[in-house]
């Protein structure tokens, strides 16, 4: 998927004003941080479980290439192939020779975050390909021509309604001539047209939640089977799986499994969960008969061993994005690509470049939240807060905003200039302000005082008063 | 040293240098002065170095790490020598505490002091309840209140029970918590003027939860939030008065609230 071209603050703008979005994500913010906080005060080993979940992944990043390789072993051991994509551009191209070389015209997709990143439907449609989307979310906005906004709930920008609307529009092709009256006639519709979808597909291609290094197997969860269908009935399975997906056992992967449910989704488990190793045995009664996995790099090696190696503990629950009042204000495409909310704030310019996401860093209070529910601990805001380092070092922070902290700075080291001035200042400000006790409006302060008036100061600074305090004793 | 009152000290009282926090200094004095009096109640000896002035956070948040390291040693050696620095603020006592010594760990000369520094610095109510160990003071303030957890002191310091605990001796005083009260209020420092838009809608998020708790005052321990609020609360017309914790304990609340006038 294309990063958006306008900026953050106007894609924000828009969604703060869109009232059908807000009416939205405003249950995801009751609903879901309900639902986490249910299922986590009711395993009391959870904040054990977290630590655990993060020094799996820790150990893990620290032997990345021996688990990297483990798995290739057991997966070819299987019977299946595994390529190395360096970037988007070789993972597409690998894809897309394999679909040629099985001949196919049919994709069927299972939820995959990271083919979204590497932009795979568009390639694989201009190849001649039918490709559609098996996760009721992703197929909504696949047929709406949209993103999703959410890494979970893709569609969690759109109402009842909205889909609605879209199916009245789109499904008549399928014989679907009225109005879907309820969210269950919905999901009956795309589950009759993916019915046929999966039987004519020749190739399937899911995501991973997580790649069992001593097994050689991959594991996908979802709430509604399509994963097993997609892994299971067309000719070719292809895995698409970033390099971090992987962990030593299946025992860790049980860990993560664990916090991953509760965390997503306030569930105890997920409504299914698949493995799947290699292609069809000969004794099995289904299976592909080809069975594909592309680890995909994508910037993931950059960040191994450096500041921000804990962003690859990164296990896509979504929970930072369901608890950040910023998020939950501005929805996820205002993100403007595949990973928004404070996981999408310091991917996005990992993997993108910070010139093309200069702003996400910056869009984020440092509130904390979404760190105090990771299931895997990553220090979001220190993350964050280091990304704005390096785009002060890079030159990537804007003149007004680098003038303005400079001047600041160069002040508040010079005490008793600093004194002096805000001396002098403080109590005009104060005597002006003194009836009202705030001001409608300031000079350079637009910013603040648009939707808020600005307190006044409620007389001479602290400072000078505890200096006139100490001379008269 | 300006306001030194080392003199008035016997060498029992412990020596608090009080971090008065900038936006106290320009904004609300009062708070200052309140946080004195329940220090000085509490047994302390207060003194305020003269060489303090910001604790360097707008540097750090916007990336500006240089700066913030030259901000830091100032705010180390200000306060060298202190058996305990303290605070109204849990965001600026977190930069203190938490991040200082992260941000010098490399620097051989002041890492220690960092640590040093840091071992010996409190949020205001995390050092009355937690250190001193004090009773909840005998004041009283009528009014139905409901209290925001700033971000800051919550997370990074633990900042939680120790204000409801000592509003809890208020006379007159009834605490009613709001829902979401753990949720940011949108001011975030620089956040708040780079995406107003952003930051009023969390703002009038959190004015809408503090409607719905019947509350006829705002009470918190960060004044950057509380300007953020009583801002958005006067814009919006809304009687409710917002005020720092420490004014109300240490019964300084009977002056206008912040935002409020002579004339409210």
């Amino acid at each position: 998927m294309a990063i958006a071209g306008e900026s953050f603050k106007s894609r924000a703008s828009s969604a703060l004003s869109d009232a059908s979005l807000q009416t939205s994500i405003a249950g995801l913010k009751s609903g879901f941080v309900a639902a986490r906080a249910r299922a986590v005060a009711a395993l009391p080993e959870f904040e054990a479980m977290r630590d655990a979940g993060a020094a799996i992944k820790d150990h893990t990043l620290a032997h990345l290439d021996v688990y990297l390789e483990r798995y290739e072993r057991e997966v070819v051991r299987q019977g299946g192939k595994v390529h190395w994509a360096r970037d988007a551009e070789e993972a597409r191209r690998i894809i897309r020779e394999i679909c040629a070389a099985a001949g196919a015209r049919t994709v069927v997709k299972g939820k995959s975050m990271v083919s979204e990143e590497i932009d795979l439907n568009a390639a694989l449609e201009a190849d001649g390909l039918e490709v559609v989307e098996s996760d009721a979310g992703e197929y909504i906005v696949q047929l709406a021509g949209e993103a999703p906004s959410h890494i979970v709930m893709p569609t969690i920008h759109k109402t009842t309604d909205d889909v609605a609307d879209l199916f009245e529009d789109r499904h008549r092709a399928y014989g679907f001539m009225d109005r879907a009256k309820s969210a269950a006639e919905l999901i009956g519709q795309v589950r009759t047209i993916l019915r046929e979808k999966y039987f004519a597909a020749d190739v399937g291609i899911t995501g991973a939640n997580f790649l069992v290094a001593e097994t050689g197997s991959n594991i996908i969860v979802t709430n509604e089977g399509n994963g097993d269908l997609t892994s299971t009935l067309a000719r070719v399975h292809i895995v698409t799986a970033g390099i971090e997906k992987v962990v030593p056992t299946l025992n860790d992967a049980s860990v993560l499994l664990r916090l991953l449910a509760r965390s997503a989704l306030g569930m105890e488990v997920t409504s299914y969960m698949t493995l799947s190793t290699g292609p069809r045995r000969a004794d099995d009664l289904d299976g592909p008969e080809e069975y594909h996995v592309v680890l995909i790099d994508n910037g993931r090696t950059e960040m191994l061993g450096g500041a921000f190696q804990s962003m690859l503990r990164c296990i896509r629950c979504g929970a930072c994005m369901n608890h950040c009042p910023v998020y939950l204000s501005v929805g996820g495409h205002s993100y403007g690509w595949v990973y928004p909310g404070p996981m999408g704030a310091v991917l996005t310019p990992m993997i993108a470049g910070h010139e093309k996401a200069k702003e996400l860093p910056h869009a984020c209070t440092l509130n904390g939240r979404c760190q105090q529910v990771c299931p895997v601990k990553i220090p979001l805001p220190d993350l964050l807060r280091r990304l704005r380092h390096q785009q002060w070092e890079q030159g990537f922070i804007d003149a007004t905003t680098r003038w303005g902290i400079s001047a600041w700075a160069w002040l508040a080291q010079r005490p008793k200039l600093y004194r002096a001035a805000t001396g002098l200042a403080i109590p005009v400000l104060a005597w002006l302000g003194r009836s009202s006790g705030r001001f409608r409006s300031l000079p350079l302060a637009s910013g603040w005082t648009a939707g808020r008036d600005m307190p006044a100061p409620q007389g001479e600074t602290f400072h000078a008063q505890w200096a006139r305090r100490a001379r008269q004793k | 040293m300006t306001g030194d009152r080392a003199s008035q000290t016997n060498s029992t009282q412990p020596r608090v240098g009080l971090f008065v926090t900038c936006l106290v200094d320009l904004f609300r004095p009062g708070i200052g002065f309140a946080c004195v009096k329940l220090l000085e109640d509490a047994g302390c000896a207060v003194e305020v170095p003269a060489a303090q002035v910001c604790c360097g956070q707008p540097a750090f948040n916007s990336g500006d790490t240089d700066a913030t390291r030259r901000i830091a040693r100032q705010t180390i050696e200000a306060f060298a020598g202190y058996d305990y620095v303290v605070g109204p603020s849990g965001s600026c006592m977190a930069t203190i505490s938490k991040d200082y010594p992260e941000i010098l760990k490399d620097d051989s000369e002041w890492s220690e002091r960092a640590r040093a520094l840091a071992g010996r610095s409190y949020e205001l109510m995390a050092f009355l309840t937690d250190v001193l160990e004090v009773s909840p003071p005998e004041t009283s303030f009528e009014g139905r209140a409901t209290y925001h957890d700033s971000c800051s002191g919550l997370r990074s310091l633990g900042i939680k029970q120790q204000p409801r605990t000592l509003l809890s001796g208020v006379k007159g005083l009834t605490l009613t918590e709001m829902q979401d009260a753990e949720v940011c209020c949108g001011f975030g420092g620089t956040f708040c003027v780079k995406y107003p838009e952003i930051s009023v809608k969390m703002v009038s998020d959190k004015i809408g939860n503090i409607d719905a708790s019947g509350a006829d005052t705002l009470l918190g321990g960060d004044l950057g939030c509380l300007l953020n609020i009583a801002g958005r609360l006067k814009r919006l017309g809304k009687d409710v008065r917002v005020l720092h914790t420490a004014e109300v304990l240490a019964g300084m609340a009977d002056r206008p609230g912040i935002g409020d006038g002579d004339r409210d």
